[in-house]
């Protein structure tokens, strides 16, 4: 296992640097284009030269990107072309904001769907099961927008119980996180839900849970005991991922209330071209991404003893 | 049988009817089931696949998965109707009283939890101890069922010990409350002959400590008249024909069961004088059973007007040796079943002729890489797992070899050299005067490949299920360049379905149309699609129902006779063994301990693994008599084997530190026969022989 774990943590620092290395051409690969995006459109051809000359980007890209590395290591994103300020006074503050949201869902998401996919799952074919199994396809296939102008058309202007925003500009308000929660949870837990279902139904089938029925174990122990563990092992890696997704995939809702969390921060720069602000938002994502699946395959592992003693 | 008589008995089952729901209606699996089994008692239930038996021992269970259920009758634990218990009642009977052990250990153990959980489990749940005491009670079930180091085991995942353990870890598990009834689905079938001994032994031993009675599944008669007091002989979802062992054994009644008796190998058949005879035809499917008797079709006393007509009832026969033995079957007093399987032809032995293949010094080796840090570091990161070491033998024209031994032993591996699927190591596999051994399978020329050809043990895994029959059959005729000829190729591979007994029309068949049997007729048609000298079959009817295994060894011997074919015969099941081979070679860890023409093997002197292996096998005969010796221990690992003799960490006869330490000779006892064994061979010969067949035609003349 431990030798398992250097060898994943190494591979993950590989595709980092790899991945880091593809985000850094992109967008500093051509030096005349960040010079352009610093000086502005109107800024004439010598003095995009200057600049570059000047800034030191008339050296390799190679040398540029390790010098770039080095200074993420040392704590230093850039400057934001519009804010004007350092890359990491914002940037922090933005993660931290999406950390909390995606934080607060993925534990209400992952209990929700591991229930309702558990309770689905437990007996294949039953009412609860296709009621549980319709919810959340409905729920699925409703786009992150569409639930939002709807739960805020019940909660803000009909019932008034929530507020419409969530730009938390009198500081942190429990209250303005319900809805983004509420309307991520709704989007996200079908998934896992039913991934979760599927596995269920599948080792509610084995021999070893007829074997653990037959020994007349009481229900909830063979669900609880002999039944989740194995069912979790399959669904465990999906739900690593939705961590991924809601890094990412939380802008359309951020956007809807006013959120200010990294999915905004990310669409703002990448619509003004903001490119110390992208490779930062870039580089973040990326290890979230790798470290995720990186946490999902040795959770993995570990969950399972056929292979963790091989 | 048992002494209480005014006990009620432990499980009394009347008119059971089980049924599943499909998608085509109904299916009957089982229906009017009548069983007693009294306390103390073992009953086996024996019957071909899909008869029902496993469903029955499920509806006991009062689990019938989700789509089966029970319609009708009623089953009484106890004196008391399990219909009427609750569902909470249900569990606390399970489990506790009534305990279950099936065919597959592996899949019947949680994979995610210690061996020590699954077992404490039960004792907390049932009788409430504390874990300390479920830990002792455990531990001390361990030790009851002969692990060795049961302390290792309680903290062991199931993949981490051997199959034979698992079964073991599974008896235990169900023995752990003590129940009044044990139910055995197969518990050895997936087992090595060797480990099946130890666990039939262990059963017998630990129901009669517990007084457990028993409800014994399975399709192995031999191993029925081992463990059972009584048995009922199922067909087709009813009950044919019950008694005690003696009783059905010597007079058995029912044509059904006689057919049994006809299809295995006992010691006194013989290929050419005493053939097998399979029973024709196929079961009915539950909803397609014929009016009147259900075997009907496949009776040889079917007669019209009195087998064809209303429900045959069970009718007492009160032979000398059960009073109690009864047979459904209208006709039982008129005929005499022995006739259903006595085969008047006498066949010509085949002669064997040349030597076609010759093995001498033949090793493979195969090198593992050992991927632990430990290995890298110290340097052994690559090992050596010696899979075949220093195979020699030779087969004739005509001749059928047999090469017996335990899983693992290198049996198949040997095949894959031989077939080209390995290369190997060293030493010469002479087929036809060109050797082989070096060339693998793409190197070699259509007609080395044609002339040695293959039939596998499972034969859903070698057929393609989206080609017909026919394509494949011919396919193999196209590769080999036999039959150029489109219309000939067609006539080519209907003359090899008629070989194989298969009707023409299956030419256009899927092989998920066809029946276990049919596929391996299938793969033999292929195989001898090419005209082979030599056949390698890997245990070519274990796989098969007793009926069809009987037939699809009669027809390997038939095409054998007719073409000549020397016959490669790899298998564990030494009944079939000695039925079929002329020689026998007797592997154990990759290494030859014993070789000689089949008479020489199953007589003494022995080496001694293979006085073990034949020891091991029941024999459905209650003439014969046996004796037992039950190994310790499992095989060793192949990475690591030991030093000196291979058999020497299993031996009952090791004679010490030189069994430890050097390589056994190979001592030479006849033309041919050759053990490798320390011990001298006069010693050897003056061993006890393992089975002793009384003589049949002097126990008929006395009848
Ligand atoms: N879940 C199921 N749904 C529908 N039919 C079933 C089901 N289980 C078994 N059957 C059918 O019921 C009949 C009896 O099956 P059962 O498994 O009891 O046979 P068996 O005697 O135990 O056979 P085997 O020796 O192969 O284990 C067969 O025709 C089988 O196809
Ligand atoms: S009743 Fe008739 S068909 Fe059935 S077993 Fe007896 S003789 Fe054969
Ligand atoms: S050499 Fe020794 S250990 Fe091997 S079989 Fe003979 S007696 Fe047994
Ligand atoms: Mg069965």
């Amino acid at each position: 296992m431990v030798q398992l774990i250097i060898r994943r943590i190494g591979m993950m620092i590989l595709i980092m640097l790899v991945v880091a290395l593809l985000l850094f051409l992109i967008n500093e690969g051509d030096p005349r284009l960040i010079a352009r995006s610093i000086l502005g459109p109107y800024a004439q051809d010598q003095q995009l030269n200057a600049w570059v000359i000047e800034n030191g980007y008339d050296r390799s890209v190679i040398v540029r990107y390790f010098e770039w590395i080095g200074r993420i290591f040392s704590g230093d994103l850039g400057d934001s072309v519009i804010y004007k300020r350092p890359v990491s006074e914002i940037f922090w503050d933005r993660l931290g904001n999406t950390g909390i949201l995606a934080g607060v869902t993925f534990v209400i998401m992952v209990l929700i769907a591991l229930t309702l996919g558990v309770l689905a799952g437990m007996k294949e074919g039953s009412l609860q099961d296709r009621a549980i199994s319709v919810f959340s396809i409905i729920t699925t296939s409703i786009p992150e927008y569409a639930s939002a102008v709807f739960l805020v058309g019940i909660f803000v202007f009909w019932l008034g119980w929530l507020p419409g925003t969530s730009s938390m500009t009198s500081g942190f308000d429990p209250v303005q996180m319900i809805l983004p929660v509420l309307v991520l949870t709704l989007y996200g837990f079908g998934y896992i839900a039913r991934m979760t279902r599927a596995s269920m139904a599948e080792v509610m089938t084995t021999p070893y849970i007829r074997t653990a029925v037959l020994k007349g174990l009481p229900y909830r122990h063979i669900i609880l005991k002999h039944a989740l563990r194995n069912a979790l092992i399959a669904p465990f890696t999906v739900i690593m991922l939705q961590i991924n997704w809601l890094l990412s995939g939380v802008v359309v809702t951020e956007f809807a209330f006013g959120y200010k969390g990294f999915g905004a921060l990310l669409l703002e720069a990448a619509l003004r071209r903001d490119i110390f602000v992208i490779e930062a938002c870039g580089v973040a994502a990326v290890f979230v991404a790798v470290f995720t699946q990186t946490v999902g395959d040795l959770g993995y592992t570990y969950l399972n003893p056929r292979i963790r003693f091989k | 049988m048992s002494d209480h008589a005014s006990e009620p008995p432990v499980l009394e089952i009347t008119g059971l009817c089980l049924s599943y729901y499909t998608r085509a209606g109904e299916v009957p699996a089982v229906y009017d089931f009548d069983l007693t089994v009294a306390k103390g008692e073992s009953v086996g239930l024996v019957g071909e696949s899909g008869c029902g038996k496993s469903t029955v021992a499920n509806g006991v269970m009062r689990y019938m998965g989700h789509n089966g259920d029970i319609v009708g009758g009623t089953i009484k634990f106890k004196g008391r109707d399990m219909a009427e218990m609750s569902e909470e009642e249900i569990r606390r009977v399970r489990g506790k009283d009534i305990a279950m052990i099936y065919q597959e250990p592996m899949a019947s153990l949680n994979p995610s939890l210690t061996i020590g959980q699954q077992l404490m489990e039960v004792p907390i749940i049932h009788e409430g101890v504390n874990k300390a005491e479920a830990f002792q009670r455990a531990y001390d079930m361990l030790s009851a069922v002969h692990i060795p180091d049961p302390k290792r085991l309680m903290i062991s995942y199931p993949h981490q010990v051997s199959g034979g353990q698992q079964q073991r870890v599974v008896i235990a598990m169900a023995l752990l409350s003590r129940p009044a009834l044990l139910l055995l689905d197969e518990p050895t079938t997936a087992l090595d002959v060797t480990v099946e001994a130890g666990i039939v032994e262990l059963i017998a031993e630990l129901s009669r400590e517990t007084g457990s009675s028993l409800l014994y599944i399975s399709h192995n008669l031999g191993l029925m008249l081992e463990v059972c007091d009584r048995i009922c002989v199922m067909y087709s979802g009813e009950v044919v024909e019950e008694g005690t062992i003696d009783s059905i054994f010597s007079w058995p009644k029912h044509p059904y069961t006689q057919g049994l008796f006809g299809c295995i190998p006992l010691p006194h058949a013989d290929k050419n004088a005493r053939p097998l005879v399979s029973i024709k035809g196929q079961l009915p499917l539950p909803h397609e059973r014929p009016e009147g008797c259900n075997f009907g079709p496949r009776c040889g006393f079917f007669e019209q007007g009195q087998c064809d007509k209303g429900l045959i009832p069970m009718e007492g026969v009160h032979t000398d040796d059960d009073p109690a033995h009864r047979v459904r079957c209208r006709r039982w007093e008129g005929i005499d079943v022995t006739e259903a399987v006595r085969v008047d032809e006498v066949r010509e032995p085949i002669e064997v002729g040349e030597t076609v293949l010759e093995v001498a010094d033949m090793r493979k080796y195969y090198k593992v890489r050992d991927r632990s840090l430990a290995a890298l570091v110290s340097g052994g990161a690559v090992r050596e797992v010696k899979a075949n070491e220093s195979i020699s033998f030779r087969a004739g024209e005509g001749e059928t070899v047999a090469i017996v031994g335990e899983s693992g032993c290198g049996k198949s591996t040997f095949a894959k050299v031989l077939m080209g699927l390995e290369t190997a190591t060293d030493g010469e596999v002479t087929l036809d005067g060109t050797d082989l051994g070096g060339i693998p399978v793409n190197k070699r020329t259509a007609a080395q490949l044609s002339s040695l050809q293959m039939v596998f043990q499972n034969p859903n895994d070698t057929l393609n299920p989206s080609h017909s029959v026919g394509y494949q059959i011919g396919r193999v005729i196209k590769r080999f360049g036999i039959e150029r000829d489109s219309v000939k190729r067609k006539d080519r591979v209907y003359e090899l379905l008629d070989t194989v007994k298969l009707p023409r029309a299956f030419m256009t068949r899927k092989p998920r149309q066809l029946s276990g049997g049919q596929k391996q007729r299938v793969g033999i048609a292929r195989a001898f699609a090419g005209n082979p000298k030599t056949v390698i079959a890997d245990e070519p009817i274990s796989a098969l129902d007793v009926s069809v295994a009987a037939a699809v060894t009669e027809l390997l011997m038939d095409i054998q006779r007719e073409h000549r074919t020397t016959l490669l015969f790899i298998s564990h099941d030494l009944s079939a063994v000695r039925y079929l081979s002329d020689r026998v070679v007797v592997m154990y860890l990759g290494q030859i301990m014993e070789r000689g023409s089949t008479g020489q093997i199953f007589a003494p002197p022995y080496h001694p693994y293979t006085e073990a292996l034949l020891s091991a096998v029941p024999i459905a005969d209650p003439e014969v008599e046996r004796r037992r010796i039950v190994l310790e221990g499992s095989l060793p690992s192949p990475l690591d084997p030991p030093k000196g003799c291979p058999f020497s960490t299993r031996c009952p006869r090791k004679l010490g530190e030189i069994c430890d330490n050097e390589a056994p000779p190979l001592q030479t006892n006849a033309d041919r026969h050759v053990i490798a064994c320390h011990i001298p061979l006069e010693e050897l010969r003056e061993v006890e022989p393992v089975i002793s067949i009384p003589d049949r035609d002097e126990l008929h003349a006395a009848q």
